[in-house]
């Protein structure tokens, strides 16, 4: 049984006298223990928002609708649980770490402070006990003379520092389930190295599961099991690490492999650009949403949206006119 | 033998840090760039490649004088730059253009397109009379790949690529030699990268441009550059051209940088040699002596390196330069890298992994990072 | 061609429909976002009101504000108390000298508008001008720059520590007291935030990248000046000015309330009225109420759309 089974996930924002956007339109995956879930994408594709819809942290007003499911741990949908018991399970059972660092530590607060206050609100420990416990986080996440660090105030610590202070925080309960949106997007090469090295260690050694929330195909190269590439709210392919890369079946993760440069790649190869932008969109119900820009574009495209096909190991795109796989050409 | 188009030398920009309450006192300087000497030939694109706070964007404002150097010299083109009064420098400015990180900050919101390419023309007298002016401008339009009525549209009327198709418009309508182009990809959706890097490799084609690209991201700088410069706490550590570094790595730093680069490709990302460096970048206000790498070094020695700073020299081919007094050693495998505790005084973390993996992934230094 | 890629064609034809249009400036855009907000509505409404009254009220007013009517008619006898109230002929009563008061406040409008526009624009433009060039300088100007602007805003600074009530009543006794005295005052009171706002804007667009663009492609210092750090300075300036207004009448009353406005109670302004009014308060307390009531109608007016602009220029909400 997946640890997380997110079913048909969607979240409109309406506005009045504004279109109603359909954010995240129809998603699903599942996330077991101990494994890397990718959900890779442009700005705008919607994974920033199932990420903020899983952790109940959407923000409650009207014109925000959230739909589908999301079964943890058997029992719990996270998507219809009651404030108060989210506020429960958020930071104990799943806990997120955010882009900006510094923006989602509290400033005026050490950081001490605040990596007790999480141990105090959901581990029930005080004092000596928990201060101790922070202690062996800091040093755990790689943070040096932590017992210096956890009087310090965030503004004290670098990029780097505070990504690690801020993954203390969300490791303190020991969480089944970890979600991280961006994590490394504002730090250097070299210090994005370090975190993710980190939370590879984290997923190795307890268990944990991780979403992992991201732009960079390297880094989804680098550190996930299974990936979920999304365009304009819907999951449009997914398959397992390997299979993907070697072998993208939608026309848009096939663009997107061949738009990066690779640091592996000579001088001077033309880049596979796309062409147009996440603003050329068809929306979903009138067709393929990616139609506008593909290459492959033929006339089932548009009509009705595409279908989720499954191919062999769980392969799925979402595509009529998909991309030749390999094998296939080969036999 | 290619003609050099600007020749800087030993080009240094230090600011001053103030402090007081009434009276301002300069308390010490933060050395953004401190003694770069490069060429850039004409028709290449030279790469500037290095980590947030290691002085690239100062150096690349400092080479088109938008920020005042502290000393050194910028040669461009048989004049030089930094003793140039201000009103020649201005009609110099023609020939050498800037394009920015951020489109939008880059362009003032209250001016449509047709103003915004306008107002260089009109400071450097080109183009006579409006009509003409229009015309000039129509073929850049469609140099860059924007439809005509952009015109009279403004900055925030357009998606992220095509301002920065504005912005590289707005340099290329002057008909520069150089334009410096200072992270023109790093703001813009991945699928986006690719229109606007082929953008600016198709231009430089046509109209025989001369780029410094500068950017924080190793596979665009090699995928662009004919020479690539990494820079390290306002230093140039290491030059070559793209696939020589990529090959042959010398200096540590180059190396580390090059093992944290992801690349799409779980293959490469499995088998590959990490070089996880300890700690961050030391604070330039206060860079260390001798080898500013020294303190997070996995292969620093206790002799020289702490007390002498290495300048860049040449090894092996002619044209890879490199600043590190062990460059061979390393290379051959004489000195063997070691685990580096960070230093608490600079921030320094990772000290953890970089024992661990270190020991394990170094197995076979030197190789290339595949 | 299928009849299923014509009906992509035809999404980018409904694209294309708008690509003919003009271009949306920045202006026009906030003005459309202005137009759909309650607040400016309102606000605006308010002020369109006050405004024709002002233009109109000496046209429209039953009668002379200056007619002593109730006292030549013996109805009016302010030394035993009594001040009639509301009739049929005179809708709000008389004054303490048997004036109509309706007529007076229809004539008052003007008044009070022009008190508030003039000392506006006397702070507006003292403190635009100082701001300008102390923002300039700070902003392009080097060494020499950060000199005049330091000279510039001590200068702001000392202006801002005299109280406003002692700055007016010096004004005062150099030129008496009279309605430009209170205008004058109210408007160099204003001055320090003007030239504050100002300054700070441009200084904050001075370190903006476009401001660099335009100085790698060749184009003047003074140029970049005018060109582009003003014009993208002057939103704040802009707000700041509407909201000053409402501000400004509501001092211009108090001052006038203190005996420092126009001694001459023949030409009606709804602060000497609220003046005149406080010997009167206990036998006929709509002398000081209406116009109390016009000044905080207008005040409010301002400040609804003044706010409203505030929103509507915000470059932060821009899509």
């Amino acid at each position: 049984m997946p640890l997380l089974d997110v079913k048909d996930l969607s979240v409109t924002f309406a506005r009045r006298g504004q279109r109603t956007v359909r954010a995240v339109d129809g998603v699903s995956f599942s996330v077991e223990a101990g494994q890397v879930v990718g959900l890779v994408g442009e700005s705008g594709c919607g994974k920033s928002v199932t990420s903020l819809a899983l952790m109940g942290l959407l923000p409650k007003q009207r014109g925000v609708t959230v739909g589908g499911s999301a079964i943890f741990a058997d029992d719990t949908d996270l998507l219809k649980t009651d404030e108060r018991t989210m506020r429960d399970i958020r930071g104990r059972d799943v806990a997120m770490i955010f882009q900006d660092p510094l923006s989602s530590l509290n400033p005026v607060v050490p950081i001490g402070v605040q990596v007790t206050e999480v141990l105090t609100r959901h581990r029930g420990m005080t004092g000596d006990a928990a201060r101790k416990e922070a202690t062996d986080l800091l040093n755990k996440v790689g943070i040096p003379d932590p017992t210096r660090r956890l009087k310090e105030y965030p503004h004290q610590l670098s990029g780097g520092m505070r990504q690690r202070a801020l993954i203390a925080m969300a490791v303190a309960c020991k969480p089944r389930l970890l979600i991280a949106d961006e994590p490394t997007t504002a730090l250097d090469v070299t210090i994005q190295a370090q975190i993710l090295e980190l939370l590879r260690g984290l997923v190795r050694e307890s268990g944990t599961a991780l979403i992992m929330i991201t732009h960079d195909l390297g880094v989804v190269a680098g550190i996930c099991d299974t990936v979920n590439v999304l365009y304009a709210g819907r999951v449009v392919e997914s398959a397992r690490r390997k299979p993907l890369f070697a072998e993208p079946r939608h026309p848009y993760t096939h663009g997107l492999l061949g738009s990066v440069p690779r640091l592996d790649s000579g001088r001077g190869e033309k880049l596979h650009a796309i062409r147009g932008s996440v603003r050329d969109v068809l929306p979903w119900p009138d067709g393929c949403a990616f139609a506008p820009r593909c290459d492959r574009q033929v006339d089932a495209c548009v009509g009705e949206p595409p279908a989720l096909v499954e191919g062999i190991h769980r392969h799925a795109y979402r595509c009529v006119n998909p991309e030749p796989a390999t094998a296939e050409v080969s036999s | 033998m290619t003609e050099v188009l600007v020749e800087v030398d030993d080009l240094k920009v230090h600011f001053p840090i103030k402090r007081g309450a009434f009276f301002d006192r300069v308390v010490g300087h933060v050395k953004a760039v401190d003694g770069v000497s490069l060429r850039i030939e004409k028709g290449k694109t030279y790469g500037l490649v290095g980590e947030s706070g290691c002085g690239k964007s100062t150096l690349g404002r400092a080479l088109l004088q938008l920020t005042k150097p502290t000393g050194g010299t910028v040669n461009f083109d048989g004049t030089e730059l930094t003793t140039l009064p201000t009103k020649q420098l201005r009609s110099m400015r023609r020939r050498m253009q800037m394009i920015f990180q951020d489109p939008m900050s880059s362009l003032d919101p209250r001016q449509n397109v047709e103003s915004i390419l306008t107002e260089g023309l009109q400071a450097h007298g080109i183009g006579g009379d409006r009509a003409e002016r229009r015309k000039l401008i129509a073929k850049t339009l469609d140099a860059v790949g924007l439809p005509q009525w952009a015109l009279s549209r403004y900055p925030h009327e357009f998606s992220g690529g095509q301002r920065q198709r504005i912005g590289i418009a707005r340099a290329v309508v002057l008909n520069p030699d150089l334009i410096v182009a200072d992270e023109p990809v790093s703001a813009l959706d991945v699928s986006i990268q690719a229109q606007v890097i082929n953008l600016l490799e198709d231009l430089q084609e046509e109209l025989g441009l001369t780029y410094l690209v500068i950017a924080h991201d190793l596979a665009v700088v090699r995928h662009i550059s004919d020479t690539v410069g990494v820079m390290y706490l306002g230093a140039l550590v290491e030059e070559a051209s793209g696939d020589d570094l990529y090959e042959r790595p010398l200096h540590p730093y180059t190396r580390a940088l090059m093992s944290a680069v992801p690349v799409p490709d779980p293959e490469v990302e499995d088998r590959r040699e990490r070089i996880l460096l300890a700690g961050d970048l030391p604070s330039p206000a206060n860079p260390p002596s001798g080898c500013r790498f020294h303190t997070r070094c996995p292969w620093a020695q206790p002799t020289r390196c702490g007390d002498e700073r290495p300048g860049l020299r040449v090894i092996g081919t002619g044209t890879h330069r490199v600043a590190c007094h062990w460059a061979e050693q390393i290379e051959s495998g004489e000195i063997r890298p070691h685990a580096v505790t960070a230093e608490v005084v600079a921030d320094g973390a990772g000290a953890v992994e970089a024992h661990g993996t270190l020991a394990a992934a170094l197995e076979t230094p030197g190789g290339p990072v595949v | 061609m299928s009849v299923k890629t014509d009906k992509i064609d035809r999404l980018s034809e409904l694209s294309a429909v708008k690509q003919e249009e003009q271009g949306v400036s920045l202006w026009t855009e906030a003005f459309r976002r202005l137009r759909r907000s309650p607040s400016a509505i309102i606000g605006a409404s308010i002020l369109l009101i006050f405004v024709i009254v002002a233009i109109i009220g000496p046209w429209v007013a039953p009668y002379s504000p200056t007619d002593t009517i109730g006292i030549r008619e013996g109805v009016v006898k302010s030394g035993q108390g009594i001040i009639p109230g509301a009739s049929a002929e005179h809708w709000l009563g008389y004054d303490h000298q048997g004036r109509d008061l309706f007529s007076r406040m229809l004539v008052g409008a003007r008044q009070t508008l022009l008190v508030g526009v003039i000392s506006t624009l006397i702070g507006l433009t003292i403190g635009a001008i100082i701001g300008g060039i102390a923002g300039a300088a700070a902003g392009l100007g080097g060494r020499v720059g950060r000199w005049v602007d330091n000279v510039l805003m001590r200068f702001v600074d000392i202006m801002l520590a005299l109280p406003s009530l002692l700055l007016a009543v010096s004004i005062a006794a150099l030129l008496g007291a009279s309605l430009t005295t209170v205008m004058i005052a109210v408007g160099l009171v204003s001055v320090p935030i003007f030239a504050r706002l100002l300054r700070g804007a441009m200084l904050a667009q001075s370190g903006g990248d476009y401001v660099l663009a335009a100085t790698s492609l060749g184009v003047t210092r003074r140029r970049i000046a005018l060109t582009h750090i003003v014009p993208n300075s002057l939103a704040p300036v802009i707000v700041q000015a509407t909201l000053t207004l409402a501000t400004a009448i509501i001092e211009a009353a108090a001052l006038s309330f203190l005996g420092l406005g126009n001694p001459d109670s023949s030409v009606p302004e709804w602060g000497v009225m609220l003046a005149d009014a406080q010997s009167y308060l206990g036998i006929r307390p709509g002398l000081a109420i209406y116009p109390a009531l016009g000044i905080i109608i207008t005040a409010l007016g301002f400040t609804l759309l003044g706010e409203a602009m505030r929103e509507a220029l915000d470059p932060k909400l821009r899509k």
